[in-house]
C-alpha cells in the first residue's frame, strides 16, 4: 500500500493524537480534546479507537482487533484489514499475544500483562451529559469535582428499580478524581480496569475526546454504601468450554426457544479448549 | 432569635451595579446576624433583586464587599469569592429559594433525591440514611412522606416550593436568601408557606434575606427591613417600626398604598 | 425594691411629617419627660388623641423619637430605645418590655395557645412549660378551653384582647407597656386584668400604661399623669 501513509494518518495527526494521549496518561481519566480526522468508515462505528490505534502502532505491533468479545464479527474484520493493508502488521486473535489490541465493548477475559496496550472505542465520552446538556457546564463541573449528581442517578435507579440499573458503560472514578465513563463495556468488565498493568486508552471520533488510564491505576466504580458495586453473575457455564467465571452471551438455536450461552471472548474460550478443558470440570 | 455575639454573620457595604450608565443598586450597605431575618422590600426596579442577585453570585457587583464570616471561622468576601469557592459554599453554609420553584429543583428526578442532592454532593453515601433523611425534611415542610419517589411535576406549586426549601435546608446551612419567596401563589397556599417558614427561621436559628414587595410577607417575616427605591435605600430599621412610623416619604407613600385586608 | 428608674424618658419629642399629604406636620410629644420605678404603675389621663399612645409605641421602639431619650432598664444596664440598633431593641423586647397594644396581630394558622406561649418560647422556655402556662393564662382571663386550639382570627375582639393579654402577663417582664388594656373587655374579664396588672405590680414590675375607665384607674394605679404636665414648659 505504497500511496497511503504507514497507518493511514499522516505524521502530524499522529503527532497531534500523540500529544493528546501523553497529556490524557498525565490526567487519568480526563478528557481531552484532540482534533478527529475522518476516517474511512462512518462515525458511531470506532473512528475514535482506529485513530488512536493508527497513532500509536508501530512495524513491531502485533494487533488483535475485537468487537463484543469476537474477533470474527463484520467489524473487527474490518478494522483488522483496514490495519493490515494500512500497515503490515502481524495480527492475531491470542490476547496473550497481542500488543496492542483494540476493542469494542468489551475487555478481553485473559488478564493482560505489563506492555500491552487497550484501545477502546467511546461513543459519548461525557458521564455527565444525561443531566448537563452544556459542555462549558460540565467541563466546570469535572474541573471543581461536583460529582453529586451521577451519585443523584444511581440514588433514582435504586428508587425505581431496587437496584442500579445500569448495567454496561457504569460510571467509574478514576485515580480518585476523574468521573470517568468507561466506554460501553458491560458492568462485569469494570474490575478489570482497576490496576490494569496494561495502559487504557479511549478514543471518541465522532465526539473529538480522547482519555487513558495508565497502568496501575485505580478505577473504582460508583456505588453507596448500602448498594454495593456487583457485577453480573451466571448460573451455568459456557457451553463450549466450561468457564463459569466469563461474560456469557446468550445465543438462540431453534425457533422453539432454544439457547445456549457461550463465552463473549471468543479467544479465550477457543484458548480454554484447546488446552484440553471440558465443560463442568 | 439568637444573639450571634459581637460578629455580624454578614456584612454588606457599598454594593454597586451599575449596567453602563444605568443604575442597579448603588451603595447599599446592612449586617445580617445569626438568627436574624432582613427584609429586602421596594416595588420592581428598586434593585431588591438587583442586590440578591449580587450576593448569590449570579451577576457580577460593579463595587462593593459582602464579607461573610464561616462556620470555621474565616472570613471571606463573597463578591469576590473563586468559583470553586462560591459553590462549594452554596452547596453547604447559604441557601437559595428562588421565586419560581422550578429554578430551584431537577424536576426530572424525584423529590427524595431533589432533597438527598446536596448530601450526596457534600459526600454522603448511604442509600438509607439520605432516603431517611429526606422523608424527615419532606415531614418538614409538610410534604406528605409518601410522596418522596414522585416527580416534582405532580406537584402543586405551594408543594414545589417547599421542596425547593426543603432541598435547601437540608445540609443546614446557616444563611438563605429568598427571592420572592410566596410569589405567584394562591393566597391560603402562601399563608401555609409564610407560616412554614417562620416556624423553620426560628426552629433552626436560620438567617435569611427575603426580598419581597408584599408588605405583609415582610411584616410576617423579617425582624428589619432594608426600603429600596431606584437602586437606592431609602429607610431600614426595625420592621414594625418601618411599617407602623415610616419616616422616609417613599417608604409612607408604599405603606399607605397597601389596600387594608 | 430598687428605686431606681425602670423608664426614664427625657425631653422625648416626638412630630409626624405626612409626605403623602404634602409634608403636613403633626407634632405629638413636645419634650416629654417621665419616669417610672419598679413597683409602679403611672397611667396616663389625657383625653384620647392626645398622644398617649404614641407615648408607649415610642419607649417600645414602635415609633421614631424625633429627639430626646427613651431610658429602658434591660438586666443591669439602661439602654436608649430612641438611638438603640434594631437588634437591641428586639433584645430589650424579647427579655425586658411587655407590650399590650390595642391590636393583636394575627397570624392566621397559629392556635391561640401557641399565640400566648411564643414569648416564652423565645425565652428559651421548654415547650410543654410554655404551653401549660399559656393554658393556665388563657383560663384566668376566661378563654374557653375549646378555643385554645383555634386561630384568633375567628375570634371576637374582646377575645383577641384577652388573648394579647395572656401573651404578655404569661412572661414576668421587669416592664409592662399597657395601652387600654381593658378596652374590648367585659366585667368578669376586667376583673381578671384588674388583678394581673396588680400581681405584676407586686412583683416589682414597673408599669406604664393608658385607663380610660375612672375606676379601673383607680384599682390600678400607684401614679396618675397626663402628658401635659409631663412636657416641659
Amino acid at each position: 500500500m505504497s500511496h497511503y501513509n504507514f497507518a493511514y494518518l499522516d505524521e502530524q495527526t499522529k503527532r497531534m493524537i500523540r500529544r493528546s494521549l501523553l497529556k490524557a496518561v498525565a490526567i487519568p481519566g480526563y478528557q481531552v480534546p484532540f482534533g478527529s480526522r475522518e476516517m474511512p468508515l462512518s462515525y458511531g462505528w470506532g473512528t475514535g479507537g482506529v485513530q488512536v490505534t493508527a497513532s500509536v502502532i508501530g512495524p513491531g505491533d502485533v494487533l488483535k482487533v475485537i468487537d463484543q468479545g469476537a474477533d470474527d464479527t463484520t467489524n473487527a474484520v474490518s478494522i483488522r484489514r483496514f490495519f493490515e493493508r494500512t500497515t503490515g502488521v502481524r495480527t492475531t486473535s491470542r490476547t496473550d499475544e497481542a500488543t496492542l489490541i483494540q476493542s469494542r465493548h468489551r475487555i478481553p477475559e485473559t488478564p493482560l500483562a505489563a506492555g500491552q496496550i487497550l484501545v477502546l472505542q467511546v461513543p459519548i465520552p461525557e458521564p455527565l451529559r444525561w443531566l448537563e446538556p452544556r459542555e462549558a457546564e460540565t467541563r466546570t463541573m469535572h474541573a471543581l469535582e461536583e460529582y453529586g449528581v451521577m451519585h443523584v442517578r444511581l440514588y433514582e435507579d435504586i428508587t425505581r428499580h431496587g437496584k442500579v440499573a445500569q448495567t454496561y458503560e457504569y460510571p467509574v472514578i478514576v485515580n480518585g478524581r476523574y468521573l470517568m465513563r468507561p466506554s460501553p463495556i458491560p458492568k462485569f468488565d469494570n474490575p478489570k480496569l482497576d490496576r490494569n498493568p496494561a495502559l487504557l486508552l479511549f478514543g471518541a471520533g465522532r465526539e473529538k475526546r480522547i482519555y487513558a488510564v495508565p497502568p496501575h491505576t485505580s478505577v473504582r466504580s460508583l456505588d453507596f454504601e448500602d448498594h454495593p458495586f456487583e457485577i453480573e453473575r451466571w448460573d451455568r457455564a459456557c457451553a463450549l468450554c466450561g468457564a463459569t467465571e466469563a461474560f456469557l452471551d446468550e445465543i438462540i438455536t431453534d425457533d422453539k426457544g432454544g439457547r445456549v450461552f457461550v463465552c463473549s471472548d471468543t479467544d479465550f474460550c477457543s484458548h480454554r479448549r484447546s488446552r484440553g478443558v471440558e465443560r463442568g470440570v | 432569635m439568637a444573639d450571634g455575639g459581637d460578629r455580624p454573620l454578614l456584612r454588606v457595604r457599598g454594593l454597586t451595579k451599575r449596567y453602563g450608565l444605568r443604575l442597579g443598586c448603588l451603595d447599599v450597605g446592612f449586617d445580617l446576624w445569626p438568627g436574624e431575618v432582613l427584609g429586602l422590600v421596594g416595588e420592581s426596579g428598586s434593585g431588591k433583586t438587583t442586590v440578591l442577585n449580587c450576593l448569590s453570585g449570579r451577576i457580577g457587583a460593579t463595587a462593593g464587599v459582602a464579607e461573610y464570616g464561616m462556620g470555621d471561622g474565616t472570613v471571606v468576601d463573597v463578591l469576590r469569592l473563586a468559583e470553586p469557592a462560591r459553590r462549594r459554599l452554596f452547596r453547604v453554609e447559604w441557601g437559595i429559594v428562588y421565586q419560581n420553584p422550578r429554578d430551584g429543583l431537577r424536576m426530572g428526578v424525584s423529590a427524595g433525591a431533589n432533597v438527598g442532592e446536596r448530601l450526596m454532593a457534600v459526600g454522603a453515601r448511604h442509600y438509607g440514611r439520605i432516603r431517611g433523611e429526606a422523608t424527615d425534611w419532606l415531614r418538614q415542610v409538610e410534604i406528605a412522606p409518601d410522596r418522596i419517589d414522585d416527580l416534582p411535576e405532580t406537584f402543586s406549586g405551594g408543594m414545589l416550593q417547599r421542596l425547593q426549601i426543603a432541598r435547601n435546608l437540608v445540609t443546614r446551612p446557616r444563611l438563605v436568601l429568598m427571592d420572592e419567596p410566596t410569589g405567584g401563589l394562591d393566597m391560603s397556599v402562601q399563608a401555609r408557606l409564610l407560616d412554614l417558614l417562620r416556624g423553620l427561621v426560628a426552629d433552626l436559628g436560620l438567617a435569611a434575606i427575603i426580598v419581597t414587595h408584599d408588605l405583609a410577607v415582610a411584616r410576617l417575616l423579617a425582624h428589619r427591613l432594608v426600603v429600596m427605591r431606584a437602586g437606592e435605600t431609602v429607610e431600614s430599621g426595625l420592621t414594625d417600626q418601618v411599617l407602623d412610623d415610616p419616616q422616609h416619604a417613599y417608604t409612607q407613600l408604599l405603606v399607605s398604598s397597601v389596600l387594608p385586608p | 425594691m430598687s428605686d431606681r428608674a425602670a423608664i426614664e424618658v427625657r425631653d422625648l419629642e416626638k412630630t409626624f411629617t405626612l409626605h403623602v399629604q404634602g409634608g403636613v406636620r403633626l407634632p405629638v410629644l413636645r419634650r416629654v419627660s417621665l419616669a417610672v420605678c419598679p413597683g409602679e404603675c403611672v397611667v396616663l389621663t389625657d383625653p384620647s388623641g392626645s398622644g398617649k399612645s404614641t407615648l408607649l409605641r415610642a419607649v417600645y421602639g414602635n415609633y421614631v423619637a424625633q429627639a430626646g431619650r427613651i431610658l429602658v432598664r434591660h438586666g443591669a444596664r439602661m439602654v436608649d430605645i430612641a438611638g438603640a440598633e434594631p437588634r437591641l431593641v428586639l433584645e430589650v423586647r424579647r427579655q425586658s418590655l411587655g407590650y399590650v397594644s390595642q391590636f393583636l396581630r394575627v397570624i392566621p394558622r397559629v392556635p391561640a395557645v401557641d399565640v400566648v406561649a411564643e414569648p416564652l418560647r423565645s425565652l428559651g422556655t421548654p415547650r410543654a412549660e410554655a404551653v401549660e402556662r399559656a393554658r393556665r393564662m388563657l383560663e384566668r382571663l376566661g378563654i374557653p378551653e375549646r378555643l385554645w386550639s383555634l386561630s384568633p382570627v375567628t375570634f371576637s375582639g374582646g377575645e383577641q384582647q384577652r388573648v394579647n393579654i395572656a401573651r404578655v402577663f404569661a412572661v414576668d417582664y421587669p416592664i409592662l407597656l399597657l395601652d387600654e388594656p381593658t378596652a374590648s373587655l367585659d366585667s368578669a374579664s376586667r376583673v381578671a386584668v384588674v388583678e394581673l396588672i396588680r400581681e405584676a405590680r407586686r412583683r416589682g414590675a414597673a408599669i406604664l400604661g393608658t385607663v380610660h375607665d375612672a375606676d379601673i384607674r383607680a384599682a390600678v394605679a400607684t401614679r396618675v399623669l397626663t402628658l401635659a404636665s409631663a412636657e416641659a414648659a
